[in-house]
């Protein structure tokens, strides 16, 4: 049986205690997209500016959540930011594939991550301190928890290819 | 001559489920408010009926059919008997509670509702009795006006009549499976009544746990489930008023329901058959009737004098151990409440507070336990909520004490 110290690592009592990129981006210019776990009520908001270029050149983050969920979009924030969409994209791919590719989307349209769609995608992408989150897949219901704020991340990644 | 008490002990002996050890650790239930756990008497009941006496109801001429039929039926009878209803046939079986309301939303809304008129529901009912009422009022654009919550946690009764005034439906709950609260059905029922308004009862947190007549309540339908008073899940119960049934149109249509049937179309059952159509849940039902006759047998009265107890011991307990910490939700007498403290701890997060506790063995319920109007009315995402019900003693609270504190600790900034 996993124990806490596999779920909760240091650094993601880190990241749950002292949050990057808390707080909100002046809307527009920045992109707001809500994301909702329907299972226990948490709330996340992504705020995204996106440049002429096709780069993540900020990202707020806010809502409300557990320590999981928090340190998850904190950590998302710092792997996305300056990166390009497609990259940041990637980057969410490979976390999912990370949380289990059977994890189902709880994010809001267009935002599944289908277990096809980890096959294209080059396995050598380093998360970095995400890989702390790994502990989460041994409890089951926690994965949700996990995934909140990148579901929420590609559905605005969805929405602003939408609108553009 | 001293009070009798409930003798804790000897009910655990019924529900082996509880006698499990996990991790090392005496396993702590403390989730009844979401479902409860089965004697052996409700399991043996059912399994009786498996083995000896199982068929479909209603149909076959042969004994087994017979047998299963009758024990079905006696079901009925049981709990009719268990909440005063005058008559068995004004006991409908249905999958839920959430479907019972569902049926009452749908059937009698459907039949009674117009454009404009007015649903009156409490910002502390549970998603089962609001989501119904906002689907008919969307369809026939109805209006849906809300009786606000104290910062105690009671309903604000202040402007009532005023909500009221004019309304076709006043939809409440018993109980609060968030705050506990409990709230004054009868007083609720005579308002709604004096408005015209219909009242129709989630009772889901009460029935379990303390006596119940529906004559004293006034309602005119009352909805609980099963599965969170030792039943089994899979039925639940709604109860109304004869008159009212009788003039409802049917609910779901399909075998068991019906007359008769043409290729020009049907003429509905009586109740209580014209509201359960197709196969019904026929084991669920004896198991139903043996809860029903395992808490008549230990007596209701008890049953809640031990929960206000047992309730008051965690109420000064948790504030003593875990200190300034810890929020208790609800009224802070315990006389006033049942047994279901929803907890918020300091910074910490209800899931993290579930997954030390589930370290500890202790079973709660982490989240926005479906009345997200509430929590969002209490500024909460989520609550760590433990309730409890016979099988549970001081030591399940001395249990559930010490997993707080050591939640506290663990995530202590």
């Amino acid at each position: 049986m996993a124990g806490l110290e596999d779920l909760y690592r240091e650094i993601i009592l880190d990241h749950y205690r002292t949050p990057r990129n808390k707080g909100e981006l002046e809307t527009p210019p920045a992109h707001r997209t809500e994301g909702f776990n329907p299972l226990c009520g948490d709330e996340i908001v992504v705020y995204i500016d996106t440049d002429d270029n096709g780069l993540v050149s900020d990202i707020k983050i806010g809502g409300q959540g557990c320590s999981i969920s928090q340190s998850s979009a904190s950590m998302m924030s710092m792997a996305v930011k300056g990166k390009t969409v497609d990259e940041a994209r990637q980057i969410t791919s490979a976390f999912k594939r990370l949380m289990s590719i059977h994890e189902t989307n709880v994010g809001g349209d267009g935002s599944e991550a289908e277990a096809d769609d980890f096959d294209e995608i080059d396995a050598d992408i380093d998360l970095g301190d995400l890989e702390a989150l790994q502990g989460v897949v041994k409890f089951p219901t926690r994965i949700k928890c996990a995934t909140l704020a990148w579901n929420t991340l590609s559905q605005a990644f969805d929405e602003i290819a939408e609108d553009s | 001559m001293s009070t009798p008490t409930l003798d804790v002990a000897a009910i655990r002996k019924d529900f082996p489920i509880l006698s499990q050890v996990q991790d090392g650790k005496r396993l702590v239930f403390l989730d009844s408010a979401a479902s409860s756990q089965h004697p052996t008497q409700v399991l043996d009941a059912m399994n009786d009926i498996y083995l000896h006496s199982y068929a479909n109801v209603h149909r076959g001429v042969y004994q087994l059919a017979e047998r299963a039929t009758s024990a079905y039926e006696s079901a009925r009878d049981s709990v009719a008997r268990f909440i005063g209803a005058p008559d068995p046939n004004e006991v409908i079986f249905t999958k839920n509670a959430t479907e019972a309301i569902n049926l009452v939303a749908q059937s009698w809304g459907r039949q009674n509702l117009k454009p404009g008129d007015a649903i009156v529901l409490t910002l502390m009912e549970h998603h089962a009795n609001i989501v119904p009422w906002q689907m008919i009022a969307a369809e026939l654009d109805c209006e849906i006006r809300w009786v606000p919550v104290t910062d105690e946690g009671e309903l604000d009764l202040t402007d009532l009549d005023q909500l009221l005034d004019g309304a076709k439906v006043f939809a409440f709950t018993s109980m609060s499976n968030v705050l506990g609260t409990i709230n004054p059905v009868a007083r609720l029922t005579q308002a709604a009544r004096a408005a015209g308004a219909i009242s129709v009862v989630d009772a889901c947190q009460s029935v379990p746990h303390f006596s119940t007549d529906v004559a004293e309540l006034g309602a005119d339908f009352i909805a609980f489930s099963a599965h969170k008073m030792l039943g089994p899940s899979g039925i639940g119960v709604l109860w109304g008023k004869k008159d009212l049934l009788d003039a409802m149109p049917p609910f779901l249509g399909g075998g068991g329901m019906i007359l008769n049937v043409t290729t020009e179309g049907f003429t509905a059952d009586g109740v209580p058959g014209k509201f359960e159509a197709g196969t019904p849940p026929i084991v669920e039902a004896v198991g139903l009737g043996a809860a029903v006759d395992y808490l008549e047998n230990i007596g209701m009265d008890l049953i809640r004098q031990h929960e206000v107890e047992l309730t008051a011991y965690a109420m000064r307990t948790l504030t003593e151990r875990v200190g300034d910490d810890l929020l208790i939700m609800g009224p802070s007498e315990p006389a006033a409440r049942g047994g279901v403290l929803s907890l918020s701890l300091a910074d910490v997060h209800a899931h993290d507070v579930s997954q030390v506790l589930d370290e500890h063995a202790v079973c709660i319920r982490p989240g926005h336990h479906c009345a997200k109007p509430l929590m969002r009315r209490f500024d909460v995402n989520a609550t760590a909520r433990a309730s409890v019900y016979i099988y549970n003693d001081i030591d399940d609270i001395d249990a559930l004490a010490d997993a707080l504190v050591a939640a506290r600790d663990f995530f202590s900034l």
